[in-house]
């Protein structure tokens, strides 16, 4: 079996523009560093509010609040040309976008070792408002309320003032804090700890949404593979994990097991690979792909965002989960046959790493690239990374893709801008790392499969392995996914066909002797 | 241009003055000019090792003609050709001309 059933998605953003303006990578490094003052003290002046996040159509496509097709078709600016009340929505077909308070709650939730404490009546509050939503479970919304979690504010500012813990922020109050998880372990400070929860928590509700989406008891998952950029251990082991496991046993799964797979950006889609691996070879019955986003990661770009006058819009944790099952000819599938990988002797040129993951794949299956629908490379919203210098990632993206398809022989130079528009796609994610990186179009995909508007589209994952000073390798993978195919029945003979053989015999039998 | 990097053009700078060429690659001219700005009057967002640093080293993008011309033709169909239909080669080489007319010392050309 060389493909298997994509039978869920789900894609879900945690608005957190107060954590993220303390806490985000860059206007923390600034805080530190003192030297910068003048950008941290603008940058509060351009936060989104969360209603605007919910009018912002880049938010609703990726939770599928509107669909990417109606996306493609509208106005740009996005910033300027807000979506209308009615699609405006906190719940879309993939998931949800969840206001900052609450993510705090569900943060809380999520925390095993008192490392969370919580305002009491602040945690009270956001506990009634978690039960309103149709994914939280009872058990979740109780420990948003557990004694241990919840603190007087005197106690709190103790904590953060005088024992290393960092504050949480609501409504610019201080509503809770983090605490230090070791005096010296350089892995289990708050910052690090208060990284890993809200990873672990996103992916709590990325996983929620799916079992949801799916209508898949908690119960029936096999495993989970987590796929994020975070690193959970201690001084021992710095990246042991296992966030898997962790955000499994918060959504009810106990039946599942579970493990993490990184890989930069590229993460994703070779944590999909190596799912689809297990459940086609019949390891695993079913596999959840899961990713929680990342707080570094928030206003990443924001000092140039501030330096122009423009919206800080880098203020959601991203999160997705996928539901893979064996084929059974009902659903898009994922091939296995056609996998782009980037080997360590194909060199970093992008010419190099396109033709890896696009070229040599499609060629291997006997395609060529008109024959894929749609590509997905790296889905960065361009309205974040353009006024930073790094251009439109998904356009420069495609055209590298066209390029090489012109190099290639397999369209003409002048069709170049056309393939771009009908096989490219248009960056909708936001700069969480692991989650532009082809993996959000992999819902659309489906749905579009499914309406029968495409046959297959091509999801491509890039990881910037020189990030971790270990290898100035670049690295990638690709995969397929189609439309499915009836799938023969099987010729294996089922228990229930033996009793019936046998009763058929003996009923014969029978009839003999009498 | 990032610390790292900022401080390997400083060093090697300091170390064979202008006999040092720096080649670049960025794919946006608004990034290559800023680029080429730091390894030539030094660093404009005064953020890196060569903040106030005036290293004047001749700067070009790999699209200029002259490093083209430098290059193993077959190396360059291999690696770099797809990139010169997607990228806008004339803006690229325009923007870090602007810098080296003005700012850089032993320019090639």
């Amino acid at each position: 079996m060389s493909k298997v059933g994509i039978k869920s998605y789900s894609y879900c953003l945690n608005h957190a523009p107060e954590t993220g303006s303390h806490y985000g990578g860059t206007p923390y490094e600034a805080f530190h560093s003192g030297k910068e003052q003048e950008y941290l003290d603008a940058l509060p002046k351009h936060l989104q509010s969360y209603d605007h996040a919910l009018h912002y159509a880049p938010n609703q496509t990726y939770i599928g609040g509107i669909s990417y097709e109606e996306f493609e078709g509208l106005k740009t600016p996005w910033v300027d040309n807000l979506l209308p009340d009615e699609k405006a929505k906190r719940y879309g077909k993939f998931g949800e976008l969840m206001p900052e308070d609450e993510f705090l709650g569900l943060i809380s939730a999520c925390d095993e070792f008192e490392l969370v404490w919580l305002e009491k009546s602040f945690a009270e509050e956001v506990s009634k408002k978690l039960a309103e939503d149709p994914v939280i479970t009872e058990a979740i919304v109780k420990r948003v309320v557990r004694p241990k979690n919840m603190h007087e504010l005197s106690e709190i500012e103790t904590e953060y003032k005088e024992r290393a813990g960092l504050p949480l922020y609501f409504g610019g109050k201080v509503v809770g804090c983090i605490r230090s998880g070791h005096p010296t372990d350089q892995c289990l400070t708050a910052h690090v700890l208060m990284e890993n929860l809200a990873g672990k928590a996103s992916g709590v509700l990325a996983l929620l949404h799916l079992l949801k989406n799916s209508g898949m008891n908690p119960l029936d998952l096999d495993f989970v593979i987590e796929c994020s950029e975070e690193g959970a251990g201690d001084v021992g082991q710095r990246a042991g994990g296992n966030f898997a496991k962790a955000i499994a046993e918060v959504a009810g799964c106990t039946n599942a097991s579970g493990c993490d797979v990184r890989g930069f950006c590229a993460g994703p889609v070779n944590a999909m690979i190596n799912a689809a691996a297990q459940v086609a070879s019949g390891a695993r019955k079913n596999i959840a792909v899961v990713a929680g986003g990342s707080i570094p990661k928030l206003y990443m770009n924001s000092r140039d965002h501030v330096k122009k006058g423009l919206l800080a819009l880098e203020d959601c944790v991203g999160s997705f989960a996928v539901l893979l099952v064996p084929d059974d000819g009902t659903m898009p599938v994922m091939r296995l046959d056609v996998l782009g990988k980037h080997t360590v002797g194909a060199g970093g040129a992008p010419q190099a790493v396109t033709s890896a993951l696009t070229f040599e794949p499609l060629q291997k299956a006997g395609l060529t690239f008109a024959d894929v629908d749609r590509f997905a490379p790296e889905l960065q919203n361009h309205e974040i990374t353009e006024p930073a210098g790094a251009g439109n990632v998904p356009l420069a993206n495609i055209k590298m893709i066209a390029a090489l398809a012109v190099m290639k022989k397999a369209i003409e130079k002048p069709a170049m801008m056309d393939f771009i528009k009908q096989h490219g796609t248009i960056g909708y994610a936001h700069t969480q790392g692991h989650i532009p990186a082809g993996v959000p179009f992999i819902g659309p995909a489906c749905e579009m499969i499914n309406e029968g508007k495409i046959k297959r589209a091509m999801i491509i994952g890039k990881g910037s392995l020189f990030l971790a000073r270990l290898t100035n390798l670049a690295d990638g993978a690709s995969f397929l996914i189609e439309k499915p195919e009836p799938v023969a029945p099987t010729s294996a003979v089922s228990k229930d066909d033996i009793k019936a053989m046998i009763l058929e015999a003996l009923g014969e039998i029978a009839g003999k002797l009498a | 241009m990032d610390l790292q990097n900022q401080q390997r053009v400083k060093d090697a700078g300091e170390k064979y003055g202008t006999d040092c060429v720096v080649i670049l690659g960025s794919s946006d001219a608004e990034g290559a000019e800023i680029y080429a700005e730091t390894v030539t009057a030094g660093d404009p967002t005064y953020a890196g090792p060569l903040a106030g640093v005036s290293l004047e080293l001749p700067v070009y993008h790999v699209f200029d003609p002259i490093i083209r011309a430098e290059c193993d033709p077959a190396a360059w169909e291999e690696q770099i050709s797809m990139m010169e239909m997607v990228l806008d080669p004339e803006a690229l080489t325009a923007a870090v001309k602007g810098m080296r007319d003005q700012y850089s010392k032993n320019a090639i050309e």
